[in-house]
């Protein structure tokens, strides 16, 4: 059973039966496909890029790097489809377009929309999920439920405030003052919104704003004006790095008591409008009451690295939610599994993970002679999206024990701890430095080690040096 | 184990390691740095790989174990992983969760900023540190 019909169910259900899972049912409570991309983001334009043209074909292995939107379909007519949507206006998909395109992949998976998941119990052979249609049995689940029950941090009167999710359109707020809680991809995505509108916006929480994260992150587009307007001293938009104390309703808004993070003491701030923009919740339902362990403040189920609780065996998730299973997190990089870039392939990899484990239906598995092995995992680290675009999270695996096959696309973090024969895993991580590096993972005599080859400033890993260096450690 | 009822900064607040810290510098600490949560068996920290953190226990217990073999148990407040990123080397030692297993992790880059900037929580380290370092040398002696 897969639940919901985002883009992480669409992923999962669509890779499942092709993985030859065929008896796999597909619930939503919505009545259309396209999961959060029905209504978020708030103000309809998503940060993630899809390049129409691209040095490469679309619909090829090589063109999913240029577009981070799509799902990832077997033939070429479910490839690359968010492209033909875009009006081009911008370099990222407005939000229509975004739904148009899982719209479009969704044609090619069956789903029962109208069909609420409501509870969960287990039997003698799995689950049982009681639905608004009736009860579905099944061995193993998989909830792509998404992260967007709005939660608000324990902030006492903040419980008065409206969150992200209940926002207005900008010009209902003409002219006011407006204080957002959080400082993360929501608060900034409203403060540029009510730029146009609002008379002063100020964001505040804790944590203060890591300039030199940010200048690299996607999130750019959302943060510049309002935070730049900050620090250059501009009118009206104040960045804090506070910890909000409490917030008050009075007879003319709201006024907020908030203590320095980063300075000395504390503050008052009236406001007309208030928003907590402290971020989403996955809506687990009565999956902790079946023993599922959460994470994140309660807000996310823990997974291991395929993306099974780590407490009940044979709930797995899927989706942004997948974000929750750090992985190795070397230097404390994250992956890309919070967005669809990433956790579509993971929805791929979980998909074949539990076709193998769940239901005995392997893989067909190419194999290599000794002379392929080398040029093969160079192709991979030079050119292979899921690498590129899941750094240190996912890796390419040649088992060498005897006859050399491919061991596919598998989770880093479980490689590494598995008990296995020789074998070869190459990766794309980020150097302490946060050098974008290729690194070599080699299994022998059950003893792993691993080596990173040289960097290249323009990002080629498959030149002379490498090889050299590979073929040394795979030898 | 069931959901946690208390919220993230709560439980920091409770460990020694953090006892020193105000209220605004906690939820510093609680929006700075993720929580995970490991599988009975899993492993946190892999013996000779690279790019580890400092991991703090706040739920359940691991083993500690080198080349196979059971060193120590560590359980709720015990932190670990510190010493390859002091010591800039590889870990020399396993650690496994033996049961599902919840820890606050700080990325091997980012201890050193947080420690100048919260000396109290060197501090209470370093004591806990001494402490260990005398009941090692207790057992050789």
């Amino acid at each position: 059973m897969v639940v919901g019909s985002g883009p992480g169910g669409l992923q999962t259900a669509y890779s499942l039966v092709r993985a030859g899972v065929t008896s796999c049912a597909v619930l939503s409570r919505d009545s259309a496909p396209g999961g959060m991309f029905r209504r978020w983001p708030v103000y309809q334009r998503l940060i993630s890029w899809t390049k129409p043209d691209a040095p490469c074909e679309p619909g090829t292995r090589e063109y999913e790097w240029y577009d981070h939107n799509s799902l990832v379909g077997d033939e070429p007519a479910h490839q690359a489809l968010v492209r033909g949507f875009m009006d081009r206006a911008y370099d990222v998909p407005a939000r229509h377009e975004m739904e148009a395109g899982l719209a479009a992949f969704a044609e090619h998976v069956e789903v029962r929309y109208e069909c609420e998941w409501l509870s969960t119990s287990r039997d003698e052979h799995g689950f049982a999920l009681e639905t608004s249609d009736g009860e579905y049995r099944c061995k193993v689940c998989v909830f792509a439920i998404g992260v967007t029950e709005p939660w608000t941090a324990p902030i006492p009167g903040l419980e008065a405030a409206p969150h992200y999710a209940a926002t207005r359109t900008p010009e209902q707020y003409e002219g006011k003052s407006v204080f957002i809680v959080g400082k993360r991809n929501s608060a900034f995505e409203l403060a540029q919104g009510l730029l146009p509108w609002a008379s002063r916006i100020v964001l505040a929480s804790p944590r203060p704003v890591q300039t030199a994260v940010l200048a690299f992150s996607p999130l750019s587009i959302r943060y510049l004006s309002p935070y730049m307007q900050h620090v250059r001293g501009g009118s009206g938009s104040f960045v804090l790095d506070a910890a909000i104390d409490r917030v008050e309703r009075n007879a003319d808004g709201y006024r907020i008591r908030a203590s320095g993070t980063t300075w000395e003491g504390e503050v008052d701030v009236e406001a007309d409008e208030v928003i907590a923009a402290t971020g989403f919740r996955a809506p687990v339902r009565d999956l902790p009451q079946l023993g599922v362990a959460m994470v994140g403040d309660g807000r996310l189920p823990a997974q291991t690295p395929y993306w099974e609780s780590v407490s009940v065996p044979g709930i797995y998730f899927a989706g942004n939610v997948m974000g929750a299973s750090a992985g190795l997190r070397k230097h404390g990089a994250t992956s890309s599994t919070g967005s669809v870039n990433g956790f579509r392939y993971n929805a791929r990899v979980l998909a074949h993970h539990i076709a193998e484990t769940h239901f005995g239906l392997a893989r067909e598995r190419r194999q290599f002679s000794r002379d392929e092995v080398v040029p093969f995992l160079l192709g991979e680290l030079a050119r292979a999206p899921e690498l590129w675009i899941q750094k240190g999270y996912l890796a390419r695996v040649v088992e060498t024990q005897g006859v050399c096959r491919d061991g596919g696309i598998v989770p880093l973090a479980d490689h590494v701890d598995r008990d296995g024969g020789d074998s070869v895993a190459v990766t794309i991580e980020y150097a302490a430095d946060g050098a974008v590096t290729p690194v070599v993972y080699v299994r022998r005599a059950g003893r792993l080690a691993e080596h990173a080859l040289p960097t290249d400033p323009l990002h080629r890993f498959d030149t002379t040096e490498h090889r050299q260096a590979l073929a040394a450690l795979v030898s | 184990m069931t959901a946690p009822a208390e919220n993230y900064v709560d439980t920091l607040s409770r460990l020694a390691l953090f006892a020193d810290l105000p209220h605004p510098q906690l939820e510093v600490l609680a929006h700075s740095f993720d929580e995970e949560v490991f599988a009975a068996g899993q492993r946190v920290i892999r013996q000779d790989v690279t790019g580890g953190g400092f991991y703090v226990i706040l739920d359940g217990e691991a083993h500690v174990v080198i080349d196979g073999n059971e060193r120590a148990r560590l359980h709720r407040g015990d932190f670990f992983g510190e010493i390859s990123l002091l010591t800039d080397s590889r870990p020399t030692a396993d650690v496994i969760a033996a049961t599902v297993l919840r820890c606050l992790i700080i990325p091997d880059t980012e201890l050193k900023p947080f420690l100048l900037k919260q000396p109290s929580v060197m501090y209470r380290m370093l004591q806990i540190e001494a402490r260990r370092l005398r009941a090692a040398n207790a057992w050789d002696g």
